[in-house]
């Protein structure tokens, strides 16, 4: 037996021994996520016990140096560690801002100090963090935000505003641009820290979508007091001073991939001709009803189809080092592009039933609330047309206008 | 198995591109249609790809060839798209090669692999009869005659029709058209007594025929597949075909959309490169990300014939669906973004616009396979 599938036989072993039965529903959706916090109230026993038993595995980031609370796996082995979790139904014991964004961003640019501090809670689901990139006047202009951070001797000072924070009311601490450097060129003066929300001067308010509600916060700062280190050594600015960019850049590209991937993903369910099917029906012939309907879907399915196979293609080229670089951004237009039109089908098949907003029969608007949302995905982490402008500049490397 | 290239096939690619650029330029096209070529292809050209192991690419090394697969097939099919190379390879390397190899007898094997390997030989698939491609749809006849056969009816769009000595021919033994059982194939000899062919000029200067059979004798011993249900054989050699095709088709589109780039980065107007313009820029990068997911889709349904061909049919659809949708969009923007120069028949561009009008029709346009997906779906 080859080393990998001793280890698929271990993981097998293992999860099968100790996750609870509970957390083998395969449910997904909001409601059944562990984001973990400071404030967090676990659904349930099984959720808690499920949690404590992969982080002291070091399974809720199997791919992080043990030493800071990871699992110290090839990638390999969490391919294989998901593969196994998804034959088993397994729920994701923890999910965050922590594990998908900051970690990441530590592990690259963070000091030994920044990592050993940070790092093993996030691991633990015992901190949860949120993302401050845009204001209200920096959106797909990300880099010309004002949040201003003043150097005033053994503190920074904090004063600004930030929007699209996701869950800022409920997370308990920010990583956060902001400008350190008035006087320089606008990417120049830009640094990335990290900032505990129970400081006096944070507060939040939470946004409502055309969606409904939303975890989206505008988050407040007024005369924020950040220590230039949070304990012994250990840094408030990730990377070096006035040089935050490089870090946001880092992260705005893994932030598509996964946005990109995201949209894809949802395509694990139900194929849009088979929901269309169960709504409209089928002819004599087995064609679904409405012609047009259906020349639009399989047109769909088509291009959804090669969409996925594209995120494979491109992941089996970076795993042979060919790198991934700024096709993240055709993946994060392609795929949320194609999330809305899939939606917009949906809500064709779906007719006038669809369009019910409230009440038991619709799971209260779920679906048209689902629509809305996508309307969001070509906007969040770098609009569709920003992402038009790198793969133009970076790819196909037309000039600056 | 990874959605890549291995090393193998990328050195195929690359001596391709070498050669093709050398002996079967865009401009060799060009000469073979000025010039109103008999042929229609070169012969020369023909025999040199034998010695480069091209014409036999899927016949195996017994029989003289370079047994490199389908994915190989569609690597060398993706560069003759580039350079639009006239050529048997399609109707001769990849549908006979693949209809004998997979479904003949021994006897059949024997005699016409090594002619394919060799270049000795152009042989074409005969399966449409109308205006659109739907093998379902055939109707010619071929009723029992003592021992064998007699094949009487009209083929159209047979690609290399007029120059073959051999055509692999779709007929009814039983059953009606619309229906898919009671279809058999038959190898015909394209000289034999009943056969005539009307060479067909389209409109990318490439080789197709409409050929007609009055009474065609054929023997059990001609038939590819079995009996009454020569669909099935006839719809693995389509999805090679297909895919074969799709290659094709992402090869000129990338080359016509490469033009196309290098051209919005030295035409300039209004005192600036036109590529700096927003309007073309968001153009060419929605472009560029269809013409990537064309790349995956092809090189998925060139993996599945080689990995599980019983099952490629599906993703070989997928391919020829999506190519030809988005080669189609390719040869458009270009002419478009060219401008004036784009029109003129000097320019290269318009015969990549020809070549893919024809090809993405060829076997079933992105309509056709986007709704034999939709079936295969339920729905």
């Amino acid at each position: 037996m080859s080393d990998i599938e001793a280890f698929r036989n271990d993981v097998r072993d293992w999860l099968d021994a100790n996750c609870p039965k509970e957390m083998r529903d395969g449910a997904g959706g909001e409601e059944n996520i562990c984001w973990g916090g400071r404030n967090w109230k676990f659904r349930s026993d099984a959720q808690k016990l499920w949690l404590e038993r992969m982080a002291q595995k070091g399974w809720t980031v199997p791919a992080w140096p043990k030493e800071y609370g990871g699992g110290g796996l090839e990638k390999e082995e969490v391919k294989v560690l998901k593969a196994e979790m998804r034959k088993m139904k397994m729920r994701s014991p923890l999910e965050s801002f922590g594990i998908w964004m900051l970690g990441p961003a530590l592990l690259k640019y963070g000091t030994h100090e920044q990592k050993a501090k940070f790092l093993p809670p996030i691991a633990r689901g015992e901190i949860r963090w949120c993302q401050g990139y845009s204001e209200p006047n920096a959106g797909s202009d990300l880099a010309s935000l004002q949040c201003k951070c003043e150097d005033k001797g053994d503190h920074w000072l904090v004063n600004g505003q930030k929007i699209w924070t996701s869950y800022a009311d409920e997370s308990d601490w920010i990583f956060a641009l902001v400008r350190t450097d008035p006087k320089a060129a606008k990417h120049d003066g830009i640094s990335f820290i990290l900032i505990d929300m129970a400081t006096k001067g944070v507060s939040t308010k939470p946004i409502k979508l055309i969606s409904g509600k939303s975890p989206f916060c505008e988050t407040f700062f007024d005369d924020v007091v950040v220590p230039k280190e949070h304990g012994g050594g250990v840094n408030a600015i990730v990377g070096t001073i006035n040089r935050g960019w490089d870090v946001a850049k880092y992260l705005l590209t893994h932030e598509r991939e996964m946005i990109g991937a995201g949209g894809g993903g949802l395509l694990g369910g139900r194929g849009i001709g088979e929901v269309a099917a169960n709504y409209v029906g089928v002819d004599e012939r087995g064609r679904l009803c409405d012609p047009m309907l259906r020349a639009k879907v399989a047109q769909a399915e088509v291009d959804g189809w090669a969409f996925l196979l594209t995120m494979e293609r491109l992941k089996d080229e970076a795993k042979a080092g060919q790198g991934m670089g700024a096709k993240s951004s055709m993946l994060k237009y392609y795929g949320t592009e194609f999330n809305k039109r899939r939606f917009e089908l949906f809500m064709d098949a779906s007719g006038a039933d669809g369009l019910e907003w409230e009440g038991a029969r619709s799971e209260d608007g779920k679906l048209a609330k689902g629509w809305l949302r996508t309307k969001a995905n070509s906007i969040e982490g770098g609009t569709s047309e920003v992402q038009l402008n790198i793969i133009s500049k970076r790819i196909l490397e037309l000039p600056d206008a | 198995m990874p959605l890549i290239l291995t090393e193998e096939q990328e050195m195929l690619k690359e001596s391709a591109r070498g050669f093709l650029d050398e002996k079967a330029p865009v401009s060799a096209l060009r000469k073979l249609r000025d010039e109103r070529s008999e042929d229609g292809f070169s012969r020369a050209l023909w025999k040199e790809m034998a010695a480069m192991g091209w014409s036999g690419i899927l016949v195996e090394e017994a029989h003289g060839g370079s047994d490199f697969g389908f994915v190989g097939a569609g690597v060398l099919a993706e560069e003759m798209g580039r350079t639009l190379t006239a050529s048997p390879f399609l109707s001769t390397s990849i549908l006979a090669a693949t209809a004998l190899n997979k479904f003949a007898g021994d006897a059949a094997k024997q005699e016409y692999l090594p002619k394919i390997a060799a270049a000795d030989i152009v042989m074409a698939l005969a399966v449409d009869e109308g205006r659109k491609h739907g093998p379902a749809n055939t109707a010619m006849k071929a009723e029992k005659s003592g021992n064998g056969y007699k094949l009487s009816g009209s083929k159209t769009f047979v690609a290399d029709g007029h120059v073959a000595d051999r055509i692999i021919v779709a007929a009814r033994t039983a059953g009606a058209p619309g229906e898919e059982p009671g279809i058999s194939l038959f190898l015909v000899d394209a000289k034999a007594k009943g056969v005539s062919r009307e060479r067909t000029f389209m409109v990318d200067s490439r080789n197709a025929a409409r050929v007609d059979f009055d009474n065609v004798s054929v023997t059990g011993d001609d038939a590819i597949g079995e009996i009454d249900d020569g669909h099935s054989a006839l719809e693995g050699i389509l999805a090679a075909g297909r895919a074969g095709l799709a290659a094709e088709l992402s090869g000129a589109a990338q080359r016509s959309f490469e033009m196309t780039a290098d051209y919005l980065k030295e035409r300039k107007q209004f005192g600036k490169v036109i590529g700096s313009f927003q309007a073309l820029q968001h153009r060419a990068a929605h472009l560029y990300t269809e013409l990537e997911l064309v790349k995956s889709v092809t090189l998925k349904a060139l993996q599945d014939l080689d990995g599980a061909f019983g099952m490629a049919s599906v993703t070989a659809s997928l391919a020829k669906a999506k190519a030809g949708e988005v080669a189609k969009l390719a040869s458009q923007e270009a002419v478009q973004m060219h401008g004036g120069i784009g029109m003129t028949d000097e320019y290269d561009i318009g015969l990549f616009m020809k070549r893919i009008r024809v090809a993405q029709e060829m076997f079933g346009d992105s309509a056709y396979h986007a709704d034999r997906i939709a079936r295969m779906r339920g729905y």
